[in-house]
């Protein structure tokens, strides 16, 4: 692609971008149309979310263990400067519960789940496996779609939690090192101004973020053409995509939130 | 190109409600007369129909084919984007027997046998399949349909996450009361037909090419459907495995009256396996009769291919 080739026209990457964005919308309606009809495949669901978990959890905890310390030394020195190194804990329970760990997280899943959803779903698509599963009765949207979003949209938020709580793992071993901080100060301080509304909406604010990267995943993997580049391709787009949605659906989520239950100032 | 076929696909998808939404543009454009209409609208420029071909297919709009015609096609058009596929394909097949559908590469026989089980829909034409019109069918009945019916991909189309006995069972598990026991009997007398007993296993990925296909024309017939639709049934296979395959197909229509159509390049199963055969040729059948028949033709076309 070309930079010429982004300029308006019939044909031109801005136009296809709108069809595209009206196909994923419309792809997405075909979730909740569905969701509610049978077949449910409950198991391949449950087998989805072992699945999504399993593949990713080492991934996530060293994220979450790598945001707490890297937090932990950054702020240190920057909180010291103001005389209040005390507020270490506080300020990192914050920022991680509220906005890295989930934000953080969901990225490096849509990193790791979109590209093996997109190539998945893609390569079954060029193999006609998903003609297959067509013909025979068995419900291919049901099947890989439905039970791949379900599985995202509940995994996502139980992720994040993990991740969240060894990011404050990581950032009380950081402490313990400098400043040899008690554990019982540490938590003390840290969930002192959390309340329960943040921690329930930043945390499920990554089911959205779930529902996006499964379903742009499985949207670019069931629409594929073609062959093996072509399903390369799909993954390599489910990332960026899923990636640019996620961090675009936060700034609305976020707006949402602090208009419906106040900023962390305001309570 | 790839943009103007992106859509296509939803067309087959299964829900009722659905079926108008994802409906791809040509159809409105060629078929001006809507889906429900039986007379269609006007016919796309230039076709001509396909009775010199295959002269028991009905017209357009006639109603339903005589009792003993298991499939006919009328009339098919189908194109993707710019590329004109099928334009004007007919055949009938009569229930019991086995038709060959024989062709060059890119001639549009995958693309033919894929509306008999509607995961293409025609821009133009009617798909009738034991008396219904498969393009109007959806849901419960076009899956009671798509049941009866098994369906051989060219590429076998096997499910790579599942071993060979698991890719059985699962259609076993979702579509038939069997007990478990009774499953794996079925499973493994299906797999000493195609002679890969000793492949339940095993992956996809660690099956010849040829073994995949002879698994996937397993998986076809486990469900035990009334109709069989082989695409390539032995493209890579040797020619022992040519025979115990085409001979195979031949027991299924013999011992089972199954009604098949089989695509095949491959002349030593189309002598064993044919009733009749049909030649398609840029997008129509341009001849039909016996294998005899479509050898000793003088179009060049065909006697290109036979290379007589
Ligand atoms: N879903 C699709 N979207 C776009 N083009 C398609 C689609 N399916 C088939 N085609 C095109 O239609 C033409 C006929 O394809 P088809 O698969 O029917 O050929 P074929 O006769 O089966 O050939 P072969 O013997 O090589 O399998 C090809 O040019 C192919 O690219
Ligand atoms: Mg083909």
């Amino acid at each position: 692609m070309r930079f010429t080739n982004l300029l308006p026209g019939r044909g031109s990457a801005v136009t296809r971008g709108l069809e595209r964005t009206g196909e994923l919308a419309s792809f997405m309606g075909r979730f909740f149309g569905r969701f509610w009809k049978p077949p449910y495949e409950v198991r391949e669901t449950f087998s989805q979310m072992d699945e999504v978990g399993a593949r990713s959890f080492l991934l996530v905890s060293v994220t979450g263990l790598a945001i707490g310390i890297v937090m932990a030394m950054q702020s240190r020195g920057t909180l010291a400067a103001f005389g209040a190194e005390y507020a270490l804990p506080n300020m990192l329970a914050l920022s991680v519960i509220k906005e890295i760990g989930p934000v953080f997280t969901s990225l490096v899943l849509a990193g790791r789940l979109g590209a093996g959803i997109g190539a998945e779903i893609g390569s079954m698509r060029v193999t006609e496996q998903i003609d297959a599963l067509e013909v025979a009765a068995l419900k291919p949207f049901h099947y890989l779609v439905i039970t791949r979003v379900v599985a995202c949209v509940v995994i996502f938020p139980v992720l994040t939690i993990w991740a969240d709580a060894i990011a404050l793992f990581g950032g009380y071993m950081e402490s313990l090192f400098m400043s040899g901080t008690d554990y019982r100060v540490f938590f003390q301080t840290a969930f002192s101004t959390i309340r329960f509304t943040d921690l329930f909406m930043d945390t499920m604010k990554t089911s959205i973020f779930g529902f996006i990267v499964a379903t742009v995943s499985s949207y670019l993997g069931y629409n594929v053409r073609g062959g093996t580049r072509e399903v390369g391709q799909a993954a390599m787009r489910a990332v960026v995509v899923s990636s640019l949605l996620i961090l675009l659906a936060d700034v609305i989520v976020v707006r949402i939130s602090i208009m419906l239950f106040g900023g962390i100032s305001g309570s | 190109m790839a943009d103007g076929t992106e859509r296509r696909d939803d067309v087959k998808e299964d829900d009722v409600q659905d079926e108008a939404r994802y409906a791809p543009p040509g159809e409105k454009r060629r078929d001006g007369g809507g889906r429900g209409d039986p007379n269609g609208g006007e016919k796309p420029q230039g076709q001509r129909n396909g009775q010199a071909a295959s002269e028991r297919v009905g017209e357009v709009g006639s109603g339903p084919p005589p009792e003993d015609t298991i499939i006919e096609l009328r009339d098919l058009h189908k194109s993707f984007g710019d590329l004109d596929v099928l334009n004007g394909a007919s055949l009938a097949v009569e229930d019991g027997t086995s038709a060959v559908v024989m062709g060059g590469s890119g001639a549009g026989k995958s693309v033919l046998l894929k509306h008999v089980v509607k995961l293409l829909t025609p821009d133009y034409g009617e798909p009738w399949v034991k008396g219904r019109r498969v393009d109007q069918m959806t849901g419960g009945e076009l899956d009671d349909l798509r049941l009866s019916i098994g369906y051989l991909f060219q590429g076998g189309a096997l499910f790579d996450s599942m071993s060979v006995e698991e890719n059985m069972n699962f259609f076993l598990r979702r579509h038939s009361d069997l007990s478990e026991g009774e499953r794996q009997d079925r499973i493994e007398e299906t797999l000493s037909w195609v002679k890969l007993e000793d492949t339940a296993p095993k992956y996809p990925a660690e099956l010849s090419g040829g073994q995949q296909k002879r698994i996937g024309l397993a998986r076809a017939i486990v469900l035990q459907p009334e109709i069989l639709l082989y695409d390539e049934p032995t493209t890579g296979l040797d020619p022992v495995s040519v025979r115990t395959v085409s001979e195979l197909i031949v027991r299924l229509r013999d011992e089972r009256g199954i009604s098949s159509v089989a695509i095949t390049h491959d002349l030593l199963c189309a002598e064993i396996i044919a009733d009749r055969a049909h030649f398609i040729y840029e997008g129509k059948i341009l001849e039909s009769g016996s294998l005899e028949d479509l050898k000793h033709s003088d179009h060049p076309a065909l006697r290109n291919f036979f290379g007589s």
